[in-house]
């Protein structure tokens, strides 16, 4: 672990809802090119940690961030960061697919046209590059200027993941992604992701330890606002260290 | 008077089904009818009330509709001819209504509605938009005069009483450009930003679009409501009689509510000229009724076109 290289640096962040602390101290690295999952039952804090990573939760108001959140080194929420900038290179994928009401193509162009891409040929390759990756454009390449309301969810969710990395971010937020999804729909956007972490880091937020599992490289377990356990998935699943991750696993298979 | 009549009755109906020692159930049953029954009256009241008026004026004033009504100017002290300077003022004046009220009204409520941090500010701003809506239209009419026309030097204009109207009309549009900015899902919002675009961008391009429809529908409800009015306009530039249209925006206009008002209470035979007076109640319903069909259609067609 110690020679694989760190995209985010977490340090002792606390987070807060108005007077209501969500987030104690956690601190985590997130490594370049790994699947990194996020489990812990309802409420306990993953899904707003990871909105912390991308500054998503500065557009709740009456919320407050203590710590750091190193991106390459360089601190997140240091005053002066472009935060538009910021989510550039951090992508986000939400829970309920959530396609804009245009054509396949245009919500996929979406980005790059608003940060500047007019030529009609780089948007026709940025399209069609980012739907291959998002293993969507040989389902639907022959209807790309039809509305984007009209695919199935599986597929809108796939066409969100397309959308974000069409702006060529660097790390992908997945915050439960598949849990609006049916089985089949769930198992082509797992597979998608253990292709695309060749070229992206990515964290995900997953209700199903299954599924963190079967997907990702690192697991960290939180548990009511702070984090309890991190490490490599298949040691956390098989020899946790600490009895609230072992009683929070076994619980559920068991 | 009537409904109190009529709840009185029911009072006493259901009363006494419960001394004849009805089964419970049976005597919710029948307030229940007698509760629909009310409902379902209340609705119709509004259609029949529709229906009358419009009867009344179509019955007294399509006699006198004729091509030469709709485009001649009035004649003999307004006992012949047409009104259409009135429909043209009209148009005119509601023209700079929309000029006024729809951009201010939208970028209010871009700014109270995506920028504004819910805090006192904000509920004053929001309860003054309140209160504004309730402001009577002749304190408009007042103000109008002593802002634009005294005031900035406008004088007694189609400009000033477009500004006057734009004004009253504001708390509407500000209201109906809120609530259509409200139901645009939050999703379109976090999506794009999520992809690192400002958040004017944003709104320029994932949230307005999608509100227009209820923008317009709103705007449009609003502008025919100020095409009706007669107070704003009255001190501010509504002319007693003009033969030719408004050359300019300093210009004096003549307008269908004015117009109405000087037939059917100034004019000096107004037993002659009340046919006239029906038929231009008639135009400017018509207009009106136009104006609101157009919102209607607007939010038919986005409905269709979206899902």
């Amino acid at each position: 672990m110690a020679n694989e290289q760190i995209k985010l640096m977490i340090e002792d962040l606390d987070f807060y809802y108005g007077d209501f602390q969500v987030l104690e101290g956690v601190s985590l690295k997130i490594l370049v090119n790994k699947v990194t999952a996020l489990i812990g039952p309802s409420g306990c804090g993953k899904s707003t940690f990871l909105r912390t990573l991308n500054r998503m939760n500065d557009l709740i108001e009456g919320t407050k961030v203590d710590g750091k959140v190193l991106l390459d080194g360089q601190d997140i929420y240091d005053k002066g960061v472009d935060v538009v900038g910021l989510r550039k290179k951090i992508g986000m994928v939400f829970q309920e697919p959530n396609p804009f009401p245009k054509s396949i193509y245009e919500n996929v162009a979406y980005g790059p046209r608003a940060h500047g891409i007019k030529d009609k040929d780089e948007l026709d390759h940025i399209v069609e590059d980012s739907l291959k990756k998002a293993a969507l454009w040989d389902e639907i390449n022959d209807r790309l200027d039809q509305s984007a309301m009209g695919i199935s969810g599986g597929q809108q969710q796939r066409l969100c993941i397309a959308r974000a990395l069409a702006v060529n971010p660097d790390i992908l937020l997945m915050d439960e992604p598949t849990s609006a999804l049916d089985p089949i729909a769930t198992a082509k956007i797992e597979d998608l992701i253990e292709n695309l972490k060749e070229d992206y880091t990515i964290v995900i937020v997953t209700h199903s330890m299954q599924q963190a599992a079967r997907i990702s490289d690192y697991t960290s377990f939180f548990l009511m606002g702070e984090m309890i356990e991190y490490g490599l998935t298949d040691k956390l699943f098989e020899k946790p260290e600490y009895k609230k991750t072992e009683d929070y696993i076994t619980g559920r298979f068991g | 008077m009537e409904k109190s009549e009529v709840n009185q009755d029911i009072n006493q109906q259901v009363e006494k089904e419960v001394n004849v020692g009805q089964v419970k159930m049976g005597s919710n049953d029948l307030k229940q009818k007698i509760g629909f029954a009310i409902l379902r009256l209340s609705s119709w009241i509004m259609l029949i009330i529709l229906a009358v008026i419009l009867y009344d004026i179509i019955t007294k004033g399509i006699g006198v509709i004729n091509l030469e009504f709709l485009t001649q100017s009035p004649r003999r002290g307004m006992t012949e001819g047409g009104i259409w300077p009135a429909i043209m003022g009209t148009v005119f004046v509601t023209m700079i209504t929309a000029i006024v009220s729809l951009p201010v009204g939208v970028f209010a409520a871009i700014y109270l509605n995506e920028y504004a941090r819910k805090g006192k500010i904000t509920r004053l701003i929001r309860m003054a938009i309140r209160n504004l809506a309730g402001v009577p239209s002749i304190v408009y009419g007042l103000f109008g005069l002593a802002l634009f026309v005294s005031g900035l030097g406008l004088g007694r204009s189609i400009l000033s009483a477009g500004l006057t109207l734009g004004l009253m009309t504001l708390p509407v549009t500000i209201t109906a450009s809120e609530e259509a900015l409200k139901a645009v899902p939050n999703s379109y919002r976090q999506g794009s930003l999520a992809l690192g675009v400002s958040k004017w961008y944003s709104i320029r391009t994932n949230v307005l679009p999608y509100a227009i429809p209820g923008i317009l529908t709103g705007g449009i409800l609003g502008l025919s409501r100020a095409a009706g009015e007669t107070a704003p306009i009255l001190f501010t530039g509504a002319a007693f009689s003009l033969p030719r249209l408004p050359s300019s925006l300093s210009s004096q206009f003549m307008a269908l509510p004015y117009h109405l008002y000087i037939l059917s209470t100034q004019h000096h035979s107004i037993e002659k000229v009340r046919p006239i007076a029906y038929g231009t109640a008639l135009v400017l319903i018509t207009l009106v009724l136009i104006m609101n069909l157009g919102a209607i259609l607007i939010r038919a067609k986005f409905r269709n076109s979206d899902r």
